[in-house]
Protein backbone atom coordinates (compact mmCIF):
# COMPACT_ATOMS: atom_id res chain seq x y z
CA UNK A 1 0.00 0.00 0.00
CA UNK A 2 2.80 2.33 0.97
CA UNK A 3 4.60 1.60 -2.28
CA UNK A 4 1.45 2.04 -4.37
CA UNK A 5 0.76 5.40 -2.75
CA UNK A 6 4.37 6.41 -3.24
CA UNK A 7 4.30 5.75 -6.98
CA UNK A 8 0.85 7.32 -7.34
CA UNK A 9 1.99 10.62 -5.84
CA UNK A 10 5.36 10.43 -7.60
CA UNK A 11 3.53 10.12 -10.90
CA UNK A 12 1.30 13.09 -10.09
CA UNK A 13 4.33 15.15 -9.03
CA UNK A 14 6.35 14.35 -12.16
CA UNK A 15 3.48 14.86 -14.61
CA UNK A 16 2.40 18.14 -13.06
CA UNK A 17 6.04 19.34 -12.95
CA UNK A 18 6.30 18.50 -16.65
CA UNK A 19 3.12 20.44 -17.35
CA UNK A 20 4.41 23.29 -15.19
CA UNK A 21 7.52 23.82 -17.32
CA UNK A 22 5.70 23.43 -20.65
CA UNK A 23 2.63 25.65 -20.19
CA UNK A 24 2.88 29.04 -21.84
CA UNK A 25 0.90 31.07 -19.34
CA UNK A 26 2.64 31.75 -16.01
CA UNK A 27 -0.64 31.42 -14.11
CA UNK A 28 -1.26 27.93 -15.48
CA UNK A 29 2.37 27.02 -14.68
CA UNK A 30 1.89 28.22 -11.12
CA UNK A 31 -1.27 26.13 -10.72
CA UNK A 32 0.53 22.98 -11.88
CA UNK A 33 3.41 23.80 -9.55
CA UNK A 34 0.95 23.97 -6.64
CA UNK A 35 -0.20 20.45 -7.53
CA UNK A 36 3.46 19.34 -7.60
CA UNK A 37 4.03 20.84 -4.15
CA UNK A 38 1.00 19.03 -2.76
CA UNK A 39 2.17 15.70 -4.20
CA UNK A 40 5.65 16.23 -2.75
CA UNK A 41 4.00 16.93 0.63
CA UNK A 42 2.22 13.58 0.29
CA UNK A 43 5.56 11.93 -0.51
CA UNK A 44 7.03 13.49 2.65
CA UNK A 45 4.22 11.97 4.71
CA UNK A 46 4.73 8.58 3.06
CA UNK A 47 8.44 8.76 3.84
CA UNK A 48 7.69 9.36 7.52
CA UNK A 49 8.05 13.16 7.74
CA UNK A 50 4.51 14.18 8.67
CA UNK A 51 5.44 17.54 10.17
CA UNK A 52 7.56 18.50 7.16
CA UNK A 53 4.63 17.55 4.94
CA UNK A 54 2.34 19.94 6.82
CA UNK A 55 4.96 22.70 6.65
CA UNK A 56 5.34 22.03 2.93
CA UNK A 57 1.64 22.62 2.36
CA UNK A 58 1.61 25.73 4.56
CA UNK A 59 4.81 27.38 3.35
CA UNK A 60 5.12 26.32 -0.28
CA UNK A 61 1.60 25.67 -1.52
CA UNK A 62 0.20 28.32 0.79
CA UNK A 63 2.59 31.21 1.16
CA UNK A 64 5.18 31.07 -1.62
CA UNK A 65 2.81 30.20 -4.46
CA UNK A 66 0.36 32.90 -3.36
CA UNK A 67 3.31 35.32 -3.49
CA UNK A 68 4.06 34.17 -7.06
CA UNK A 69 0.44 34.53 -8.15
CA UNK A 70 0.28 37.93 -6.48
CA UNK A 71 3.29 39.16 -8.47
CA UNK A 72 1.88 37.69 -11.71
CA UNK A 73 -1.36 39.54 -11.05
CA UNK A 74 0.42 42.76 -10.08
CA UNK A 75 2.53 42.79 -13.25
CA UNK A 76 -0.39 41.63 -15.42
CA UNK A 77 1.53 38.67 -16.91
CA UNK A 78 -1.43 36.33 -17.38
CA UNK A 79 -0.84 35.92 -21.11
CA UNK A 80 2.17 33.88 -22.15
CA UNK A 81 4.69 35.33 -24.57
CA UNK A 82 5.10 33.57 -27.94
CA UNK A 83 8.91 33.59 -27.68
CA UNK A 84 8.87 31.80 -24.36
CA UNK A 85 9.41 28.26 -25.62
CA UNK A 86 12.38 28.00 -28.02
CA UNK A 87 12.46 25.36 -30.73
CA UNK A 88 15.69 23.78 -31.99
CA UNK A 89 17.99 25.02 -29.23
CA UNK A 90 15.36 23.96 -26.73
CA UNK A 91 15.32 20.37 -27.94
CA UNK A 92 19.13 20.27 -27.80
CA UNK A 93 19.02 21.48 -24.19
CA UNK A 94 16.35 18.92 -23.38
CA UNK A 95 18.54 16.21 -24.89
CA UNK A 96 21.47 17.25 -22.68
CA UNK A 97 19.34 17.42 -19.55
CA UNK A 98 17.86 14.03 -20.41
CA UNK A 99 21.32 12.48 -20.75
CA UNK A 100 22.37 13.91 -17.37
CA UNK A 101 19.11 12.61 -15.89
CA UNK A 102 19.77 9.10 -17.22
CA UNK A 103 23.21 9.04 -15.56
CA UNK A 104 21.70 10.43 -12.36
CA UNK A 105 19.02 7.75 -12.30
CA UNK A 106 21.57 5.04 -12.90
CA UNK A 107 23.65 6.33 -10.00
CA UNK A 108 21.03 7.17 -7.38
CA UNK A 109 19.05 3.96 -7.63
CA UNK A 110 22.21 2.09 -6.67
CA UNK A 111 22.91 4.12 -3.53
CA UNK A 112 23.09 2.10 -0.36
CA UNK A 113 24.13 4.19 2.65
CA UNK A 114 27.24 2.93 4.36
CA UNK A 115 26.47 0.53 7.17
CA UNK A 116 28.61 2.49 9.62
CA UNK A 117 26.42 5.61 9.42
CA UNK A 118 23.08 3.93 8.84
CA UNK A 119 20.67 3.77 11.78
CA UNK A 120 19.29 0.41 12.79
CA UNK A 121 15.98 -0.35 11.08
CA UNK A 122 12.99 1.24 12.79
CA UNK A 123 14.97 3.87 14.72
CA UNK A 124 13.09 6.80 13.21
CA UNK A 125 9.73 5.13 13.83
CA UNK A 126 10.51 4.50 17.50
CA UNK A 127 11.80 8.09 17.85
CA UNK A 128 8.51 9.41 16.44
CA UNK A 129 6.59 7.13 18.80
CA UNK A 130 8.58 8.38 21.79
CA UNK A 131 8.72 12.10 21.09
CA UNK A 132 5.94 12.67 18.56
CA UNK A 133 6.35 13.80 14.98
CA UNK A 134 7.10 17.40 15.99
CA UNK A 135 9.26 16.54 18.96
CA UNK A 136 11.54 14.36 16.87
CA UNK A 137 12.40 17.43 14.73
CA UNK A 138 12.32 20.15 17.36
CA UNK A 139 14.70 18.34 19.69
CA UNK A 140 17.74 18.57 17.36
CA UNK A 141 16.51 21.90 15.96
CA UNK A 142 16.52 23.66 19.32
CA UNK A 143 19.48 21.80 20.80
CA UNK A 144 22.19 21.02 18.24
CA UNK A 145 21.11 23.48 15.57
CA UNK A 146 20.07 26.41 17.74
CA UNK A 147 22.67 28.82 16.34
CA UNK A 148 21.81 28.10 12.67
CA UNK A 149 18.15 28.49 13.62
CA UNK A 150 18.79 31.93 15.08
CA UNK A 151 20.87 32.89 12.04
CA UNK A 152 17.88 31.93 9.90
CA UNK A 153 15.83 34.58 11.67
CA UNK A 154 18.48 37.18 10.79
CA UNK A 155 18.36 35.96 7.17
CA UNK A 156 14.58 36.35 7.07
CA UNK A 157 14.83 39.84 8.55
CA UNK A 158 17.40 40.79 5.90
CA UNK A 159 15.09 39.35 3.22
CA UNK A 160 12.14 41.38 4.48
CA UNK A 161 14.18 44.61 4.52
CA UNK A 162 15.70 43.79 1.13
CA UNK A 163 12.32 43.06 -0.45
CA UNK A 164 10.89 46.33 0.82
CA UNK A 165 13.91 48.33 -0.39
CA UNK A 166 13.86 46.68 -3.82
CA UNK A 167 10.13 46.84 -4.43
CA UNK A 168 9.48 50.33 -3.11
CA UNK A 169 9.54 53.01 -5.74
CA UNK A 170 11.16 55.60 -3.57
CA UNK A 171 12.05 55.34 0.09
CA UNK B 1 -0.86 1.78 14.35
CA UNK B 2 2.13 -0.45 13.66
CA UNK B 3 5.31 1.20 12.46
CA UNK B 4 5.70 0.79 8.71
CA UNK B 5 9.05 -0.57 7.66
CA UNK B 6 10.66 1.38 4.83
CA UNK B 7 12.74 -0.88 2.68
CA UNK B 8 15.83 0.33 0.88
CA UNK B 9 13.92 -0.01 -2.41
CA UNK B 10 11.74 2.96 -1.42
CA UNK B 11 14.92 4.95 -0.75
CA UNK B 12 16.20 4.28 -4.26
CA UNK B 13 12.88 5.19 -5.89
CA UNK B 14 12.53 8.33 -3.78
CA UNK B 15 16.00 9.44 -4.89
CA UNK B 16 15.05 8.64 -8.49
CA UNK B 17 11.88 10.75 -8.25
CA UNK B 18 13.94 13.50 -6.69
CA UNK B 19 16.44 13.34 -9.58
CA UNK B 20 13.62 13.49 -12.15
CA UNK B 21 12.01 16.50 -10.47
CA UNK B 22 15.38 18.25 -10.19
CA UNK B 23 16.11 17.66 -13.88
CA UNK B 24 12.68 19.01 -14.81
CA UNK B 25 13.53 22.11 -12.79
CA UNK B 26 16.89 22.46 -14.57
CA UNK B 27 15.17 22.03 -17.95
CA UNK B 28 12.65 24.71 -17.01
CA UNK B 29 15.36 27.15 -15.96
CA UNK B 30 17.25 26.56 -19.21
CA UNK B 31 14.26 26.61 -21.54
CA UNK B 32 11.91 29.26 -20.23
CA UNK B 33 12.50 32.97 -20.77
CA UNK B 34 9.82 34.23 -18.43
CA UNK B 35 11.58 35.28 -15.21
CA UNK B 36 8.65 34.23 -13.01
CA UNK B 37 8.52 30.74 -14.50
CA UNK B 38 12.31 30.43 -14.10
CA UNK B 39 11.80 31.30 -10.46
CA UNK B 40 9.11 28.68 -10.04
CA UNK B 41 11.48 26.11 -11.54
CA UNK B 42 14.10 27.04 -8.95
CA UNK B 43 11.52 26.36 -6.26
CA UNK B 44 10.86 23.00 -7.91
CA UNK B 45 14.57 22.17 -7.72
CA UNK B 46 14.69 23.09 -4.02
CA UNK B 47 11.70 20.82 -3.44
CA UNK B 48 13.40 17.94 -5.22
CA UNK B 49 16.43 18.33 -2.96
CA UNK B 50 14.12 18.38 0.07
CA UNK B 51 12.63 15.11 -1.11
CA UNK B 52 16.03 13.43 -1.20
CA UNK B 53 16.86 14.84 2.25
CA UNK B 54 13.67 13.29 3.64
CA UNK B 55 14.28 9.98 1.88
CA UNK B 56 17.80 9.70 3.28
CA UNK B 57 16.71 10.85 6.75
CA UNK B 58 14.79 7.57 7.01
CA UNK B 59 18.08 5.75 7.36
CA UNK B 60 20.62 8.37 8.36
CA UNK B 61 18.82 10.19 11.18
CA UNK B 62 16.49 13.10 11.82
CA UNK B 63 19.03 15.82 11.03
CA UNK B 64 17.76 15.59 7.46
CA UNK B 65 14.39 16.93 8.60
CA UNK B 66 16.10 19.88 10.28
CA UNK B 67 17.97 20.68 7.09
CA UNK B 68 14.71 20.62 5.15
CA UNK B 69 13.36 23.28 7.50
CA UNK B 70 16.43 25.42 6.82
CA UNK B 71 16.09 24.93 3.07
CA UNK B 72 12.46 26.04 3.30
CA UNK B 73 13.44 29.17 5.24
CA UNK B 74 16.09 30.05 2.65
CA UNK B 75 13.59 29.36 -0.15
CA UNK B 76 11.07 31.70 1.43
CA UNK B 77 13.65 34.47 1.81
CA UNK B 78 14.86 33.91 -1.75
CA UNK B 79 11.32 34.04 -3.13
CA UNK B 80 10.62 37.34 -1.40
CA UNK B 81 13.83 39.02 -2.56
CA UNK B 82 13.68 37.48 -6.05
CA UNK B 83 10.13 38.59 -6.69
CA UNK B 84 11.03 42.08 -5.49
CA UNK B 85 13.90 42.08 -8.02
CA UNK B 86 11.52 40.92 -10.76
CA UNK B 87 9.15 43.76 -9.90
CA UNK B 88 12.03 46.25 -10.02
CA UNK B 89 13.10 44.90 -13.42
CA UNK B 90 9.54 45.10 -14.71
CA UNK B 91 9.23 48.70 -13.57
CA UNK B 92 12.48 49.51 -15.36
CA UNK B 93 12.07 47.49 -18.58
CA UNK B 94 8.30 46.84 -18.85
CA UNK B 95 9.08 43.16 -19.44
CA UNK B 96 10.15 40.07 -17.52
CA UNK B 97 11.56 38.31 -20.58
CA UNK B 98 15.12 37.35 -19.61
CA UNK B 99 16.37 37.71 -23.20
CA UNK B 100 15.50 41.40 -23.07
CA UNK B 101 17.21 41.99 -19.73
CA UNK B 102 20.78 42.34 -21.02
CA UNK B 103 22.06 45.42 -19.25
CA UNK B 104 25.40 43.78 -18.44
CA UNK B 105 26.11 42.36 -21.90
CA UNK B 106 27.43 45.68 -23.20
Amino acid sequence: MQVVNFWLFSGIAIISALLCITRRSPVVSAMWLVLTMFSIAALFVILGAQFIGAIQVLVYAGAIMVLFLFVIMLLNLGRGEPTDLPGRLGSLIMLGVGAVLAVELWAVTRIVPDGAIRLPAGTMESLVEQEGAVGAISDPLFRDYLVPFEITSVLLLAAVVGAVVLAKRRL
Amino acid sequence: MPAVQQGPELLGSALAVSAILFSLGVAGVLLRRNAIVVFMCIELMLNAVNLSFIALAQQLGREGHVFVLFVMAVAAAEAAVGLAIIMAIYRHKQTVNLDKVNLLSG
